[in-house]
């Protein structure tokens, strides 16, 4: 032995695997364990996919009662045919598992505040959010409600479970997925409750903005006083054309919300307190563009007599994608459609008689109380006149590389009290918050889909709709007898006007919500004299509905003047109307804004470049063409003036306030163009008027536009920039730079990173016919050719013919590539 | 003959020890170690073998799969890593970790037997 050479090579071959066994720095965020992550027995090499691989399996299964037949198409999506429904969703998960487990891992993680786990304490304000909003609290309301009240959707769900289970328990380590590889973590099995966290992320998405505007508009009163906030923050919207169309009569309303006597001067116009605090980053809100477009035409308005019906939901674009392909078929029912990687069922989707959609309601379900504890204990709060005692719920983070972080979160009856000594975030400005959110109640929202997956006419239809409570949709359906409806349903709060857009008193019970408005009582209309049903996020109705809707700020108005002003003159629709309908890039907003614009614009006293960009402006065809540069002068001057308006009043807030929306400004200037509020208050020895505010606008986009030009980022989509993001934000696993038009206002909605998710179009002939895709890939794998091989086609507006047919029709199609087989052992 | 012996051998059993993925994917270091306990040779040479031997087998299972993925997955992690997005270098750093661990480990194995064992 040469001991001196020996411990000197040893120490240099120990000191090399240890380094390649840490996770390093690299930047902001760690390394792999760069030894384990190259090698290729071991790391991200065995994820990469053999471009031809055989998908041909035979899978044992203890848990199945009989044999389940998988065939997968040549885009990669599975039509599973099981003699049984138990064994359908079983093998529904173990495919979830196969194609995304990461994500679904990871999407359940973000609910449930365990992103510090895996992350370390960069993510513990994220996870503090979602612990005290009561995302864990509300999973576990609806899961053992259903565990004690409904056998068979417990039934699916442990079902659903299983399948997961038996898939990741048999996944060796280096078939790991390669995020995990990445972030050096590994998956643990699934559980129900994941499954309803993940329906519980969905009513976040959907309903979770008031748990950030309501504390901002509450600041924007606070700030403006309530007479100027009234003004930038109007309900009125002139232009509405709502869901259910105008003139429709409503019953009576079966609840009379009362307005607490003290409302006007304790709630309304209640003075803000100035305090200090600390506070803590929260998670971006919800995005406002949350919404979809869905609509269904009756059969005298197309070709073939039968209704076709289109849905198009707007959220968040990912990589892997939120939605994932699948067929269905058992003896009781047999559906295709976009199902959730987390959840058994489909979601949007249609089976042999029935087709249904969904749209945002954009109603407010989620309202804060202000309490007022006893003492720094926060043991008690004072409510209707005696200190009333809080349960605590304590929550465990775990924080990698760090100690647990402890969360007592003190239980009122209102709801969880998410701000207090311990939280507070810019917006919440010091208070004690309680909140109080429909999705904190028991929900059986599965099961509605498990009903709709089976719905066979109108009555099964309302019967499964009848049972959702959260996130509020407008549910369109169309059947292959030629009925066409849609109604909007959710647990909604019958308010008094303005209840809940603010922070609310919380001492004592007046400002208590006074009842939910009976499901019959919701919006609903079926087979209109117009030929079809539509929605797009609007007001469902207009103002002589006898409940109040909401703050207009949540209803974006335009897209669905757009459906409508389309879908109305049409007739002998094809499927392929329908899905130049979806990517239709009309402007509705400009074509009122630019007429507008140019009645105050003194062409005079522009620059000659702004004169320019003017001219720009007019020879705009008026539609969000990926190559059209008018929609981009048009959106940076609309910009500009819209901040040359309000900026002056909503400046030297140290708090953030929300700006008003943009149809405010634009219904302002067509009704009175003598606007008070135009002037900059800044200015003191001059009064504004608003073309001189329209002016400074259009002078100050021209030197962004100038710049824009010089970098040739002109056009529409260089501009917009639509890109495809990876659930982790690594720029390397996204879709950067898509070329697709469309944007906020527009049927085609498709902004920076967020727009129509899956695109479907179903016509209920004798065999449907039917269309869709999504951005993304059936794989969650990046280093599979199916991880984003939808995405080119879908920028481009193309569609997949939906492949919906029998077992044996299915074998006989060219486009069926390979069959997995599940069998009981 | 031995060099190649000792190379053909640390690939083998390099191999061998990854099939299993619940061993660390640094068990080769082990089996080289071993393999140069058994067959001495003289440093330089047990360096290269023990080298050259993991960093074949390296290449060879990272080049064969980066082809039958067409380079989609190399590509991608060639930007995370940072590599410029040269899926030929992430294969050289691929390589350049096994043949480095593989050489050292075996070089630490040849110490350990005497000057005359590799006669």
């Amino acid at each position: 032995m040469r001991l001196l050479p020996f411990l000197a090579s040893a120490l240099v071959t120990t000191g090399l695997v240890v380094t390649l066994n840490t996770q390093l720095k690299l930047g902001a965020t760690k390394s792999p364990k760069l030894g384990y992550f190259l090698s290729p027995q071991h790391g991200f090499w065995k994820n990469a996919e053999n471009i031809n691989t055989n998908f041909d399996a035979t899978i044992l299964a203890n848990d199945l009662k009989g044999d389940v037949d998988v065939t997968i198409d040549d885009r990669l999506v599975p039509h599973i045919y099981a003699d049984n429904d138990l064994d359908a969703y079983y093998v529904q998960g173990y495919l979830h598992a196969k194609f995304r487990l990461w994500q679904m891992d990871f999407q359940t993680r973000v609910a449930s505040g365990r992103l510090s786990e895996i992350a370390g304490a960069d993510k513990l304000s994220i996870d503090r959010f979602f612990r005290r909003l009561g995302m864990v609290y509300g999973a576990e309301q609806t899961e053992s409600y259903i565990n004690e009240n409904n056998p068979v959707m417990k039934a699916t769900v442990d079902s659903y479970t299983a399948g997961v289970n038996a898939y990741i328990n048999q996944l060796k380590p280096e078939d790991l997925p390669f995020e995990y590889k990445l972030m050096n973590y590994a998956p643990e099995l699934w559980t129900p409750k994941k499954t309803y966290l993940f329906l519980m992320f969905m009513s976040y998405d959907l309903t979770g903005r008031s748990a950030t505007t309501d504390l901002q508009l509450t600041n924007t009163r606070d700030y403006l006083g309530y007479d100027l906030f009234q003004k930038l923050y109007p309900n009125q919207q002139d232009s509405l054309d709502p869901i259910i169309p105008k003139g429709t009569e409503f019953a009576k309303a079966s609840i009379k919300p009362i307005k607490p006597g003290s409302a006007d001067t304790a709630y309304l116009k209640m003075p803000a307190p100035k305090k200090l605090f600390r506070y803590e980053e929260s998670p971006e809100a919800p995005n406002k563009n949350n919404g979809s477009n869905n609509w269904a035409v009756s059969g005298s308005k197309t070709k073939s007599g039968r209704p076709i019906l289109c849905s198009d939901p707007h959220l968040g674009l990912n990589l892997p994608s939120l939605w994932f392909e699948v067929q269905i078929t058992t003896p009781t029912h047999s559906t295709y459609g976009a199902s959730f990687p987390g959840s058994p069922a489909v979601i949007i989707g249609f089976n042999d008689s029935l087709a249904w959609g969904v749209t945002n309601a954009g109603r407010d379900v989620l309202d804060y109380y202000e309490v007022k504890f006893k003492d720094s204990t926060q043991n008690e709060y004072w409510y209707n006149g005696a200190w009333k005692n809080v349960t605590k719920r304590t929550e465990v983070i775990k924080v990698k590389d760090s100690a647990d972080v402890i969360e007592n979160i003190s239980m009122s009856h209102w709801g969880p009290v998410m701000f207090d000594a311990f939280y507070q975030n810019q917006q919440s400005n010091g208070k004690n918050l309680a909140v109080k959110w429909t999705a904190h109640n028991t929900s059986t929202g599965v099961e509605t889909f498990y009903k709709l997956n089976r719905a066979k006419n109108v009555s099964d239809y309302l019967q499964a709709i009848s049972l959702w409570k959260c996130p509020g949709q407008n549910f369109v359906m169309a059947t292959k007898t030629g009925n066409i409806a849609i109604k909007q349903q959710g647990d909604f709060v019958a308010r008094w006007e303005h209840q809940g857009d603010f922070i609310m008193p919380g001492e004592d019970s007046t400002y208590d919500w006074q009842g939910i408005i009976p499901g019959n009582e919701n919006p609903m209309i079926m087979n209109p004299e117009r030929g079809f049903v539509s929605s797009a996020n609007q007001k469902a109705t207009d103002a002589t509905y006898p409940y109040y809707l909401g703050t207009a700020s949540s209803f974006p108005l335009y897209r669905g003047i757009s459906v409508n002003q389309h879908l109305t003159p049409m007739t002998q629709i094809t499927p392929q109307d329908m899905m130049a309908l979806q990517t239709n890039n009309d402007n509705v907003f400009a074509a009122q804004a630019r007429p507008a614009l140019n009645r105050l614009i003194q062409m005079d006293l522009l620059s000659p470049a702004a004169k320019r960009m003017v001219t720009i402006l007019n020879a705009w065809d008026l539609k969000n063409d990926e190559n059209s540069k008018g929609i981009t002068v048009f959106k940076l001057i609309w910009d500009s003036v819209e901040s040359a308006v309000w900026s002056d009043e909503l400046a030297g807030s140290k708090l953030p306030l929300t700006k008003p929306e943009s149809f405010v400004l634009l219904e302002q200037i067509c009704r009175d163009t003598n606007f008070t509020v135009a002037d900059d208050i800044r200015t003191k020895d001059k009064v504004e008027t608003l073309k001189d505010q329209v002016n400074v606008g259009i002078e100050r986009a021209t030197q962004q536009l100038l710049i824009l030009e010089k970098e040739n980022k002109l056009n529409w989509g260089s501009f917009k920039a639509t890109r495809v993001v990876h659930l982790t934000k690594i720029p390397a696993l996204s879709r950067l730079n898509l070329p697709i038009g469309g944007g906020v206002n527009i049927i085609n909605a498709t902004t920076e990173n967020h727009g129509p998710s899956w695109r479907m179009v179903v016509h209920m002939t004798d065999e449907i016919e039917a269309y869709g895709l999504y951005p993304g890939g059936q794989s969650g794998n990046p280093g599979s050719p199916f991880y984003d091989n939808f995405v080119d086609y879908w920028a481009a507006g193309k569609y997949y013919r939906l492949l919906f047919l029998s077992k044996e029709k299915l074998k006989e199609s060219e486009r069926a590539k390979w069959h997995m087989q599940f069998k009981h052992a | 003959m031995k060099f190649i012996a000792t190379l053909l051998l640390s690939t083998l059993l390099a191999y061998a020890s990854g099939i299993y993925g619940d061993l660390p994917w640094f068990s080769f270091v082990i089996t080289n170690l071993l393999v140069a306990i058994v067959l001495p040779q003289k440093p330089a040479a047990a360096f290269l073998s023990g080298a050259i031997g993991v960093g074949l087998l390296w290449a060879g299972l990272s080049i064969y799969m980066d082809i039958s993925n067409n380079h989609i997955l190399s590509t991608k992690v060639a930007q995370i890593l940072p590599l410029g997005g040269s899926y030929q270098k992430l294969i050289f750093v691929t390589v350049l970790v096994g043949f480095l661990l593989g050489g050292l480990a075996s070089l630490t194995g040849s110490f350990i037997r005497d000057k005359k064992a590799a006669q």
